[in-house]
């Protein structure tokens, strides 16, 4: 007996690809045949997993030198960020330098090109929405936070904040406790 | 790294307004491709509509015949699928409780409206740049705010 088949290549592809990532247990999201996108990052084991989960259908992650740098720079951030100890003292820049063996001015380069934003602006960023999270756990003062995420003093992370969001960290905390009270949001409340 | 272009809906009655925003759209750096409507009234039969997708950004003037901004932005956040859209309230007022109470209702963004080209496209960067760190860094976008 002979049995004829045809095939939707990138339904197949689809399918496949969304059977290895649940085995990721990565939450993502598809951008087309050939693209997707992960929420957070990958980190080098996770990425490995991967490639080798796709090897035997054929598939391959491309590889991008740069954007796997950028990658790596952002992920070295956001972990000095997320730290409950202090942030390092010692100059970002020449921190993601030494732990990337590349000048800090190559990196610095490569980032602004391809992140549609500098170092110090990425940087300044997730300080400000660490910030933003810690200001709204009860305990602990804004001359705390500036203690921990290492700035000079309390002015100089209120100026920071207000020049990054145009409202003041006072503000802040009190929009988002008023959305909670008056349940303004639907992801604070049920659906009506 | 290629991305897709930015979805953005703006939602503007003044043409000249309209008009304006779409030129200074067009010459950012980021890719976007722009809608508009009329009032909110249009702007929430297109939400509605599952035959669209989701757009990545909206612009909403405050002050619109048939439905406002404002009963726009409500009516989105009160909606299970549409809750997640980053939400730009764009307006002439500048009071401080004015945007405030829009923070409040839920919108991210707040836009005092430029007088001028110029000053316009350098909100409009400011705005697309904060925005894609929240899409590509897996920030918390309840927690994003941002007045203008």
């Amino acid at each position: 007996m002979k049995l004829h088949f045809k095939y939707d290549f990138n339904l197949a592809c689809k399918i496949l690809l969304q059977e290895q990532l649940e085995k990721m247990q990565v939450k993502y999201e598809l951008r087309g045949p050939c693209d997707l996108e992960i929420a957070g990052y990958m980190d080098e084991a996770s990425y490995n997993t991967f490639s080798a989960l796709l090897k035997p259908y054929g598939m391959e992650v491309v590889y991008n030198p740069k954007s796997i740098l950028i990658q790596r720079t952002k992920a070295i951030i956001l972990d000095m960020i997320g730290e409950d100890d202090r942030m390092p003292t010692a100059k970002i820049a020449s921190l993601l330098a030494s732990q990337l063996n590349h000048s800090a001015g190559h990196l610095s380069k490569i980032f602004s090109e391809h992140a549609n934003t500098s170092i110090e602006n990425f940087i300044i960023l997730h300080k400000i929405e660490r910030v933003k999270k810690l200001l709204l756990e009860d305990q602990i003062t804004l001359t705390d936070i500036s203690f921990q995420l290492n700035y000079s003093s309390v002015a100089h992370l209120s100026n920071q904040f207000k020049k990054l969001t145009g409202i003041t960290p006072t503000a802040f905390v009190r929009i988002q406790k008023r959305r909670m009270q008056e349940g303004a949001i639907s992801s604070t409340e049920p659906t009506q | 790294m290629e991305y897709k272009p930015l979805n953005i809906l703006l939602a503007e009655d003044d043409e000249d307004d309209c008009q304006f925003f779409t030129d200074a759209i067009a010459q950012m750096k980021v890719k976007t491709k722009l809608q508009t409507f009329k009032d909110g009234e249009a702007l929430m039969d297109y939400l509605h509509d599952p035959i669209h997708t989701t757009p990545d950004l909206i612009f909403l003037d405050l002050n619109m015949p048939r439905k406002g901004g404002m009963e726009c932005l409500e009516e989105i956040r009160k909606d299970a699928k549409l809750k997640d859209l980053v939400i730009a309230i764009y307006s002439t007022s500048a009071s401080e409780n004015d945007v405030e109470d829009t923070f409040v209702r839920g919108a991210n963004i707040y836009i005092h409206k430029p007088n001028d080209f110029p000053s316009l496209k350098k909100v409009l960067a400011e705005v697309l740049s904060v925005n894609w760190q929240y899409h590509t860094s897996g920030l918390d976008k309840a927690n994003f705010l941002l007045s203008i």
